[in-house]
């Protein structure tokens, strides 16, 4: 039985791969992901320059997942340069994709450049985060002529392969898919958190999140999640590295079916910890024995037959 | 819930720059693990949580950023903070029958818990206290209570011996018998400690701090280079040899945005 996945020629042990902003500060961190059973990972976003990001709470779970506002904080795409090779040097089998993103166009272009230049395998542009639109304005994916305009800019300064990480907050997303694959994508990242929602305290009478504002993850978002990537899946031929909500082996199996090839894993972590890598690729495994597949790529877009 | 929001029922003024905040709210918290507490505007922080009851715990909260001073300055009884947690991998005990907890400073209130623990299950307990001056040792009453055998240790001399708290430590261990050796403080110190106990070839137990966000092991903010292993949830407490295996342990940390500084807060 082969779990293994051929993703943009690259090779991923299974589909599991640890999504953007989770455990991805360095690469020591990374590379226990991978230890402990990702098929790969995926860095944090990471910009020209450092960034504090927002104050705390930053991150706080509740009963239908989690709410980010992390702000993108980071120490600068000059200064990573270690951790991608720390992490190079200790998961050599197991694919790392870095994440970009920018203030505008120009400082994402310049960012792809030096990225470019690492040792990842590919390149993920953070087109979607919902937590900074006060500094940076509406994200590019909301809007699908801004989206080609990047991926365009993108595609002709980077050789590796790109994915093109996209927003469910949209009226319609494989519109937005179709526009970066005709502009160059190699593949599809559906989808960033939702909303922005908010929690707030009863007894302090204010929003938790320092920045008010967060973006939503986890079990609350992997029914838009799973529709999402269905969407993408019927309107674009690139791959997709299917995110949000795969919080277990049965909403992995969506995910695939729905037409996802790998897997971006990240609320997971919060309810099964470090074995939920290897909790989701037994029950794949598990399903593909019952179900009568020998690969897993047998099981991509499946749904859409019926 | 996401947040559990208490009232502050009482503040001691412990030490110089150390308050304790009293909340009546049953924790129920295992020693060693640490609460996010949210100061509303300003900052979320990880504290270690001190003296537990059935109905009460108690945060000791050294002045050491702008959260701390704004808690210490702005925070009157009956306000309320917020908390997450309790969260981490907590200090054991079990099998032990003779135990050292060594502290210092700030690291005191984990420490404090741990005693608590450890004396309800009748484990010999010795405390080693450290502080600048006799008015920076902490809680010497609280542990008497509770059974322990105390020695103090100031940097003036006004109270113990005069000198590093590790020089008593290695005179317990020196006489034997010691099954475990506990820390919690400057990280320098608990580096010695560390040291000393596999020196004497005597287990010993860490309690690592670092700048946190999320609290539950998922942000990554706070991982150790070597192992990759979180405070939040892998620690903060470690065993020592793991913790001497951390190539950041005594070196350095990382501020909010992941960058490199010195344990001292300064850019390398």
């Amino acid at each position: 039985m082969n779990v293994s996945v051929d993703f943009c020629g690259i090779k991923f042990p299974n589909p599991t791969v640890v999504a953007s902003g989770y455990l991805g500060v360095t690469g020591a961190s990374l590379a226990s992901c991978a230890k402990n059973g990702a098929g790969g990972v995926t860095a944090k976003t990471i910009f020209m320059d450092e960034r504090p990001g927002h104050p705390n709470p930053t991150v706080v779970a509740f009963p239908g997942g989690l709410i980010n506002a992390v702000g993108l904080c980071g120490e600068g795409i000059k200064n990573a340069k270690h951790e991608f090779e720390i992490y190079r040097d200790s998961a050599p089998d197991n694919p790392i994709i870095g994440s970009i993103g920018g203030k505008n166009l120009k400082e994402l272009v310049e960012v792809a450049e030096i990225m470019d230049t690492y040792p990842v395998d590919m390149i993920e542009l953070n087109f979607s985060c919902p937590n900074v639109d006060d500094e940076m304005g509406r994200p590019i994916a909301c809007d699908p002529l801004m989206t080609a305009e990047a991926t365009k800019a993108i595609r002709k300064v980077v050789k590796k392969p790109i994915s093109v990480k996209l927003s469910p907050n949209v009226p319609d997303i494989g519109m937005i898919a179709k526009h970066a694959e005709m502009e160059g994508a190699d593949a599809i990242t559906a989808v960033n958190t939702m909303g922005p929602g908010m929690l707030i305290d009863p007894k302090l009478r204010r929003p938790i999140l320092a920045n008010k504002v967060g973006g939503v993850s986890g079990q609350a978002l992997k029914p838009i999640a799973v529709r999402c990537v269905y969407d993408v899946y019927s309107a674009v031929q690139i791959p997709i590295i299917a995110t949000g909500g795969v919080v277990n082996g049965n909403a992995a199996l969506e995910m695939i079916l729905a037409g996802g090839s790998l897997l971006g894993i990240g609320s997971a972590i919060m309810s099964n910890d470090m074995q939920c890598f290897t909790m989701i690729v037994d029950k794949i495994r598990e399903y593909m024995e019952e179900e009568g597949f020998t690969d897993i790529s047998e099981l991509v877009g499946l749904a859409h037959e019926n | 819930m996401s947040v559990l929001t208490l009232e502050v029922k009482e503040i001691i003024e412990d030490a110089p720059n150390l308050k304790t905040y009293v909340f009546e709210h049953g924790l129920r918290a295992k020693p060693g693990q640490f609460v996010m507490v949210w100061m509303p505007g300003v900052d979320e922080v990880p504290m270690s949580i001190g003296w537990q009851s059935d109905t009460q715990f108690h945060l000791s909260i050294a002045l050491a950023g702008d959260c701390t001073k704004a808690i210490h300055e702005q925070i009157k009884v009956g306000d309320k903070l917020g908390m997450r947690g309790p969260y981490g991998n907590p200090f054991t005990h079990e099998g032990y029958k003779n135990i050292v907890l060594v502290g210092g400073g700030c690291g005191m209130p984990p420490m404090l818990s741990l005693a608590q623990s450890a004396t309800k299950a009748g484990v010999k307990t010795t405390v080693l206290l450290g502080g600048r001056t006799k008015d920076h040792l902490l809680f010497e009453k609280k542990f008497k209570d509770l059974g322990c055998e105390i020695h103090a240790a100031t940097d003036d001399g006004s109270k113990g011996h005069k000198g590093f708290v590790t020089d008593v430590l290695e005179k317990e261990l020196e006489k034997g018998g010691v099954d475990c050796v506990y820390t919690c403080g400057p990280e320098m110190m608990m580096v010695k400690v560390a040291q000393l106990a596999q020196d004497y070839n005597t287990p010993s137990q860490v309690s690592l701090e670092r700048y946190m966000k999320c609290g539950f092991g998922i942000c990554g903010q706070c991982c150790i280079d070597g192992t990759g292993l979180r405070v939040c949830k892998d620690g903060p407490v470690f065993p020592g040899e793991v913790a001497l295996k951390h190539q950041e342990f005594g070196k350095y940390k990382r501020d909010s945005a992941g960058v490199k500084i010195g344990l001292d807060g300064c850019r390398l």
